[in-house]
């Protein structure tokens, strides 16, 4: 065990764990944050997705010793039910989820993607979205609800 | 009214639901919610018939010790059986609570009015609550016929847009699925598997693993394995190296000749079919009628294909006082509950199994195994909760999978382009492998594997109506006459059971592809030529439904690029549906999706969203079937173990879907979850032949598939 100093959803952490831990683990496990899904453990599927400096990474896999000094948003950091970040409003809206699983990595990966390009087209949504995988076949509300977001941030 | 035969195990009122004291009411249902939304649609039904607000209501779903049994959510049945029960307990409370009232407020029932579930009156002041009436109080009586539901022209819910409950917790992260509960002084464990069928554990030294850090227990039963540790990534690392250290020996190693092959050349038994149903009766051969001027035959094919759950099967568990407690994703608490007590060897009241969401399963995949295995390892450390996820690798390997199937299809036309004759053989392993209780057998995948191991029982040819492998192997078309047969076969080499829709994918596939191959050979237009063999008028508006909203016929199409039209009744006689799909095939053979039209008829529609996410979900998975998946295997195993080497369909290559839904409200709702399998995969392959004239017969249609019979000419 050794200590690792993480910045999850703006607040530090100091925790007491082996460093090879993969990050989801830690989220998950020591601070609660149940967001991020374990769905394979092999960076394949897209569910455990977490904002990295605000780029979208798998956190399945890569040791936590690899995300210190860098700031980390979960699905929990990005909005809640009593404040509804513009893009779960708009998956709300469209009805984008049926089982769920996939939808806290699929909102990570399209946040990335918004704060990149405010203004995507199908095709770049498609795109950044290539790494999440949805067995529910929810995909083409998936895409609804990220052009609706995007709209709404334009305003 | 008939009662919904939900009553007949459970005719208790107070089974059905709850009226709180505080104004929140509880329906309970024996179904479990499986992202299929059936809680939105159960809670609008209540909210509906008793007249409160949606918000009051809560849905208790599956759990051994507080719901009705009502036995597996599956084959699209929840909305008609527990949705139906849901709707007459729902009218019958009213019913009661309405006499109440109207002793109380001195008024007759006609002229009571409810808002919310506040009572008035026209000629009183006075109101009264149902929770003043029946705030936590027992009904205590049965569903009786007495109470008639609403009549659509009064439904202030019912078909309206409104938001799937529960849905914030999901675009939130804060619904907890089974993979994300926590119990005081919970643990983590996994399992390790034989590397392939039928291997046993020769050998073992778990010394190396029990001294790493974190590791409580290794469990050892045989050749089933499983390690317990502090945290999880623990028990992902002590797994690993005791899968390493295990030395398996080599028996019974998969057939492994061509699968198609051991489909006809095994052992098998066969029924004709006679309106849907098997009979025990003797296989004739097919005809040519004296008056056909052509007569055509193909053979359809699909591989053995997976659920794929993208969360892995998962449960937690925990021995306490003789007792066992199981949270799992299982759609079958009850008989899952029998099958557990079974292997266990213990009494099942001392067994509660208690559902709680897992990722979508579409079928019977790992959810019920892994309880066990859940158990097997909380067994070993009494009264610590334990909870167990399987890997990716697990999943992929063990699940049971939906069964390799061959249909070879023949039919002869006159020579005014009419179908005279069809003949229709489906070749098969069983769909159904779920557990219950199979006295000395067992299905669940870990008793195959303990010191004292149980067999999996030999599966019974199912002779129910349009079940399983028969499953829409009858087109609902009308021929003069047909020959339908389905053949159950023995000793195939992977372990199968229900995936969405069953037989009726492939069945459909076979049958919608072999009707554009018929229509071809007349010279006919695909939709022309459906509508001219088709009299049941609901099938004939979903299919020009379809076809309208396409702009069938009236679109150019550019070189390479191919409209397919197929539709389906599924079961034949629930959900109709039809699917046209624009899609191109470039010069190297790849195929893109574009877009697809789907028209439905579900009966009455009562969460029309919910019904549309459904259907268009349908299409998208069929999809990713029919273009891609394939379960690997050879002598060795299953090759399939991850999402690299069993790739499914992704963003990029998903089309862009319209639905059209035909509302019924003097009809039953029909489930709808399965509808949209079979005309997707059939559209599918008209496309791709009226882009290039070549028809696949073999799924997944692939870019191999599509330069191997461009190579055939
Ligand atoms: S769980 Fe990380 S990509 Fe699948
Ligand atoms: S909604 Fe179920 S996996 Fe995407």
């Amino acid at each position: 065990m050794s200590k690792v100093s993480l910045n999850v959803n703006g607040h530090e952490h100091h925790l007491d764990v082996d460093e090879k831990t993969p990050l989801i683990y830690v989220l998950r496990n020591d601070l609660g944050l149940k967001g991020p899904k374990l769905g394979c453990g092999l960076e394949q599927c897209g569910a455990c997705m977490v904002l990295v400096d605000g780029k979208s990474e798998f956190s399945c896999s890569t040791p936590v010793a690899a995300f210190e000094n860098r700031a980390i948003t979960t699905i929990e950091g990005i909005g809640t039910a009593e404040n509804l970040h513009v893009l779960q409003q708009a998956f709300v809206t469209e009805r984008a989820a049926q089982c769920g699983y996939c939808i806290p990595g699929m909102i990570v990966a399209a946040k990335a993607l918004l704060d990149a390009n405010p203004d995507p087209n199908e095709e770049e949504i498609c795109e950044a979205l290539s790494d999440n995988l949805c067995r529910c076949g929810t995909h083409a509300r998936i895409i609804k609800a990220v052009l609706r977001a995007a709209q709404e941030i334009r305003g | 009214m008939t009662l919904s035969s939900s009553f007949s195990n459970n005719p208790d009122l107070d089974s059905w639901l709850h009226i709180h004291a505080d104004g929140r009411v509880t329906v309970y249902t024996g179904k479990v919610e499986i992202g299929q939304k059936l809680t939105t649609a159960f809670a609008v039904i209540a909210a509906e018939e008793l007249d409160v607000d949606l918000d009051r209501i809560t849905v208790q779903t599956a759990d051994t010790a507080l719901s009705p049994a009502e036995g597996y959510t599956s084959g699209s049945m929840s909305m008609e059986n527990s949705g139906t029960a849901i709707r007459q307990a729902t009218a019958e409370a009213r019913r009661v609570l309405l006499e109440l009232a109207s002793e109380k407020l001195g008024e007759p029932v006609e002229t009571l009015t409810v808002t919310d579930g506040d009572v008035g009156g026209e000629h009183t002041n006075q109101h009264v609550s149902y929770w003043d009436l029946m705030g936590d109080k027992q009904f205590d009586r049965e569903v009786t016929d007495g109470a008639t539901p609403k009549n659509p022209d009064q439904y202030r819910l019912i078909g309206n847009p409104i938001s799937a409950k529960g849905i914030d917790g999901l675009v939130t992260g804060a619904m907890a699925f089974v993979h994300d509960m926590e119990l005081p002084g919970m643990v983590h464990a996994r399992v390790v598997r034989p590397p392939r069928y039928h291997a046993g554990l020769k050998e073992l030294d778990e010394a190396p693993v029990r001294a790493m850090a974190g590791v409580i227990e290794v469990v050892r039963d045989g050749s089933f394995l499983a390690v317990i540790c502090e945290r999880e990534e623990q028990a992902v690392w002590a797994a690993a190296k005791l899968a390493g250290l295990a030395v398996w020996d080599d028996k019974n190693a998969l057939p492994s000749a061509d699968i198609f092959e051991q489909l006809k050349n095994n052992p098998r038994e066969s029924f004709p079919l006679a309106d849907g149903v098997p009979q025990d009766i003797p296989v004739q051969s097919p005809e040519t009628p004296a008056k056909a001027a052509a007569t055509l035959s193909s053979t359809y094919q699909r591989p053995y294909i997976m659920h794929g759950s993208i969360g892995p099967s998962a449960a937690l568990a925990c021995f306490k006082d003789q007792g066992l407690e199981v949270w799992c994703h299982s759609q079958g608490v009850f008989p899952l509950r029998q099958a557990m007590a079974g292997v266990l060897a213990m009494p099942e009241e001392s067994i509660r199994v208690s559902h709680v969401p897992g990722a979508g399963c579409y079928g019977h995949n790992g959810a019920d195994d892994v309880a066990l295995d859940a158990a097997l390892a909380a067994r070993a450390i009494p009264g610590r909760p334990v909870l167990l996820k399987w890997e990716r690798a697990d999943e992929h390997g063990w699940e049971p999978y939906g069964p390799a199937m061959q249909m070879d299809v023949q039919a002869s036309l006159d020579d005014e382009g009419r179908i005279l004759y069809w003949s229709h053989e489906t070749y098969s392993d069983s769909h159904m492998g779920r557990p219950a209780d199979h006295g000395e057998h067992s299905r669940l995948l870990a008793s195959w594997h303990l010191e004292n191991p149980r067999t999996p029982p030999i599966p019974q040819p199912n002779m129910g109506f349009q079940s399983g492998i028969h499953r829409n192997a009858d087109p609902i078309y009308d021929f003069p006459d047909r020959r339908i047969v389905k053949h159950m076969v023995r000793e195939l080499p992977l372990r199968t059971s229900s995936l969405r829709s069953l037989g009726a994918y492939a069945n459909v596939f076979a049958i919608e592809s072999f009707m554009d191959e018929l229509a071809h050979e007349s010279g006919a237009d695909p939709l022309e030529f459906r509508l001219k063999h088709l009299t049941d008028e609901r099938a004939r508006v979903v299919l020009e439904a379809a076809a309208t909203h396409a702009a069938w016929g009236a679109v150019d199409r550019e070189d390479g690029h191919g409209r397919g039209i197929a539709m389906a009744r599924y079961k034949n006689q629930k959900c109709f549906a039809a699917v046209v799909m624009d899609l191109s095939v470039d010069d190297f053979g790849a195929i893109t999706l574009h877009h697809a039209v789907i028209a439905a008829d579900a009966g009455q529609v009562v969460d029309p969203e919910g019904l549309r996410n459904q259907l268009e979900g349908g299409l998208i998975q069929s999809a990713s079937w029919t273009l891609k998946e394939k379960v690997d295997f050879d002598g060795g195993g299953v090759l399939s173990r991850d999402w690299e080497s069993y790739p499914i369909l992704t963003f990029p290559e998903v089309p862009t879907i319209e639905t059209v839904l035909i509302d019924h409200p003097d009809q039953p709702f029909l489930g709808a979850g399965e509808a949209t399998q079979g005309p997707t995969a059939a559209a599918i392959g008209n496309a791709i032949f009226d882009a290039i004239g070549l028809r696949l017969r073999r799924l997944p249609l692939t870019q191999d598939r599509v330069r191997e019979a461009a190579a055939e000419g």
